[in-house]
């Protein structure tokens, strides 16, 4: 039996707290004092309520998805027609073929691996680095200059974009992935302050027995920390490889070569150069550049639920 | 074994003994690649962008000075006018919203129904998708001939208007399709309602308080520090509102200009117009107009915003 169900949200559970005595009578008592208690009808029919409502909001969430994939599969003359067709009639497969021949959809997954698999390697060394700097090695100044890593969080990229724009230009890094690339390598505050966290909550003990036996903070680092952290490692590898994925601006404002855009930049030019008679394959691409995040989601659900909540900043 | 050195050189007032002195060498050394990262891509840019706000610099010259002449001419730009209204009409409905939906959804889940895990990934799986895609479709559905939002409003009886074709209705579209993004906001209200400690929704109950009471005495206080952070992450968030609005209208503030936002106007002035210290000068505004914000919502959130001491 559960401790006190007085507290659940739940209207069937809150009924059952009003008939059977819990361990605390008076509690019952009071509640039952207090309130009018429900009937089983009118429990039954606020749960169907909350899952209607459940459900409407569903929808809201799927239907863009659903008609991606409906999209995707129509023939040209299914596209403009009222009412709008939902499922098409016959279903054209051969859409996400075009997507590869009309636009080098298989480039642009290559490219932007090219981009993604670096950065997702260079976030994991960086970040991991500094988050041991600032969570595991005690030194004078620490906490500060911590909090100056708090501060950039607000530092929006329009701010730098420019100076940054010239910067790589006159080095010439235009036109390749390293401005997309190399700030990976030099850490992030948002995973700074993930990794930060998660390792101030390993014990000490650990560390300091590591240290007794000679180890050096190096191979403290290297041999115990690194070891016990795969749980924010798996996260900041998933953020950072969907925000590789993802990322827009970047490429846009620094790739402009046609053999070297990302999927993002590459299907926003498709759509912005090919008419409207070619909406069904741009959309199988389109679907293309979502499918593997939705997969990957799906095999990694619980890294995604356990990041957040380690973002989720407590206290 | 530092608290022990530390006593032994306290005559010297101030002076870090050699081993907190090794400690900061070895500090150092694990933050050196943020260090590097921190003066090439934030410090520098921060004050350069700085520098060419006042210039006149097209973009294959070289920076001349002119002094505030750039922040004289934004003043006078109706353009920028419109981009930062634009971008203001944005914010201010798209940010509350988002935090009211992402509570209601979130107050939802936070029951228990075997059905949750479904409902959380339905909600939460369309924020970690690719914004390029997530435009390109919505775009379709408000396509006010052949879109299924118009003809889902039709369904109920109600004249779709022209959507991202009508200056009117562009924005809210836009507000519209921000909410599609709300999962991971929900995930983060869902997390801090699973930590309102339950004694305290209890002693509400014990008081008599009824549901909406124990809702805006007990629930909002205790979740109000993780409001507070969506709301200012949403602010940056609003003012960096780019590529929703790029993919929609190819990078035109189209129709009308009603959906020029400030990081669209920039974004042309710096290569469209190619008028780079312009473009620092419109980005150094807006960085300052956040900046205050933020600092005015800090301030503030010390009379609204609870916090637990832990």
């Amino acid at each position: 039996m559960c401790a006190s169900p007085l507290h659940t949200l739940n209207p069937s559970a809150r009924r059952m707290s009003s008939t059977t005595q819990t361990s605390s009578s008076i509690m019952a008592t009071r509640q039952v004092g207090n309130r009018v208690p429900k009937t089983r009808a009118t429990a039954v029919l606020g749960s169907l309520l909350k899952y209607a409502v459940l459900i409407t909001l569903s929808a809201f969430f799927l239907i863009p998805l659903f008609w991606m994939i409906s999209t995707s599969l129509k023939s040209p003359d299914e596209l403009m027609v009222w009412p709008p067709i939902w499922i098409p009639n016959p279903i054209r497969w051969d859409n996400y073929i075009t997507a590869f021949e009309r636009a080098q959809f298989g480039q642009y997954v290559v490219n932007t691996l090219l981009v993604t698999i670096p950065s997702v390697i260079g976030a994991l060394i960086s970040n991991t680095l500094i988050g041991y700097g600032f969570g595991k090695v005690r030194w004078p100044g620490r906490d500060a200059i911590f909090g100056i890593v708090l501060a950039t969080l607000i530092l929006p990229s329009f701010i730098t974009f420019i100076p940054l724009y010239v910067t790589f230009r006159n080095i010439g890094w235009l036109n390749t992935y390293a401005p997309l690339i190399v700030p990976t390598f030099l850490g992030n505050a948002f995973y700074i302050f993930l990794l930060r966290q998660f390792m101030m909550q390993l014990p000490d003990e650990l560390l300091d027995a590591a240290r007794v036996d000679g180890a050096n903070e190096w191979r403290i680092f290297a041999q115990v920390v690194l070891p016990l952290c795969r749980p924010a490692l798996a996260v900041v590898a998933l953020f950072q490889f969907i925000g590789s994925w993802n990322d827009f601006f970047g490429p846009l404002i620094y790739v402009s070569d046609k053999a070297k855009l990302t999927i993002a930049l590459g299907i926003a030019n498709m759509q912005s150069s090919f008419g409207p008679s070619n909406f069904a394959w741009i959309m199988a691409a389109t679907f293309m550049s979502v499918a593997p995040i939705i997969v990957l989601f799906f095999f990694t659900q619980r890294t995604f639920i356990e990041g957040i909540k380690m973002t989720g900043i407590k206290g | 074994m530092q608290h022990a050195n530390t006593l032994t050189s306290s005559g010297r007032a101030r002076r870090l003994s050699p081993q907190q002195r090794r400690s900061i060498l070895v500090g150092l050394s694990f933050i050196s690649p943020w260090i590097i990262g921190f003066l090439a891509f934030q410090v520098y840019p921060l004050f350069a962008s700085l520098y060419y706000s006042f210039t006149f610099f097209p973009i294959l010259g070289t920076p001349r000075f002119i002094g505030l002449a750039n922040y004289e001419n934004l003043l006078a730009d109706p353009r920028f006018l419109t981009s930062l209204g634009n971008t203001a009409y944005y914010a201010l409905f798209a940010v509350p919203l988002g935090i009211i939906v992402g509570i209601l959804l979130a107050l939802l889940l936070n029951t228990k129904t075997r059905a949750r895990p479904v409902f959380r990934t339905i909600f939460y799986l369309p924020s970690i998708l690719p914004v390029v895609a997530t435009a390109i479709v919505w775009q379709w559905m408000f396509n006010p001939r052949a879109g299924i939002i118009n003809y889902l409003l039709n369904a109920i009886g109600i004249n779709g208007p022209g959507w991202l074709g009508s200056p009117e209705w562009a924005k809210p579209a836009l507000i519209i399709m921000s909410l599609w993004g709300v999962g991971s906001a929900v995930l983060i209200y869902l997390a801090a309602l699973q930590d309102v400690p339950r004694e305290l929704v209890e002693a509400a109950q014990l008081d008599g308080a009824g549901r909406v009471q124990q809702f805006w005495n007990v629930t909002i206080p205790m979740i109000s520090p993780v409001i507070l952070f969506n709301l200012i992450t949403g602010l940056i968030g609003a003012s960096q509102y780019f590529t929703q609005a790029y993919v929609m209208t190819g990078g035109s503030g189209r129709p009308a200009d009603s959906t020029l936002m400030m990081s669209i106007y920039l974004w042309q002035t710096a290569f469209n117009y190619f008028k780079i210290g312009y473009a620092s000068a419109q980005a150094w505004v807006l960085f300052v107009i956040i900046l205050v914000l933020t600092l005015l919502f800090f301030r503030l959130s010390g009379r609204f915003v609870y916090y637990s001491g832990k």
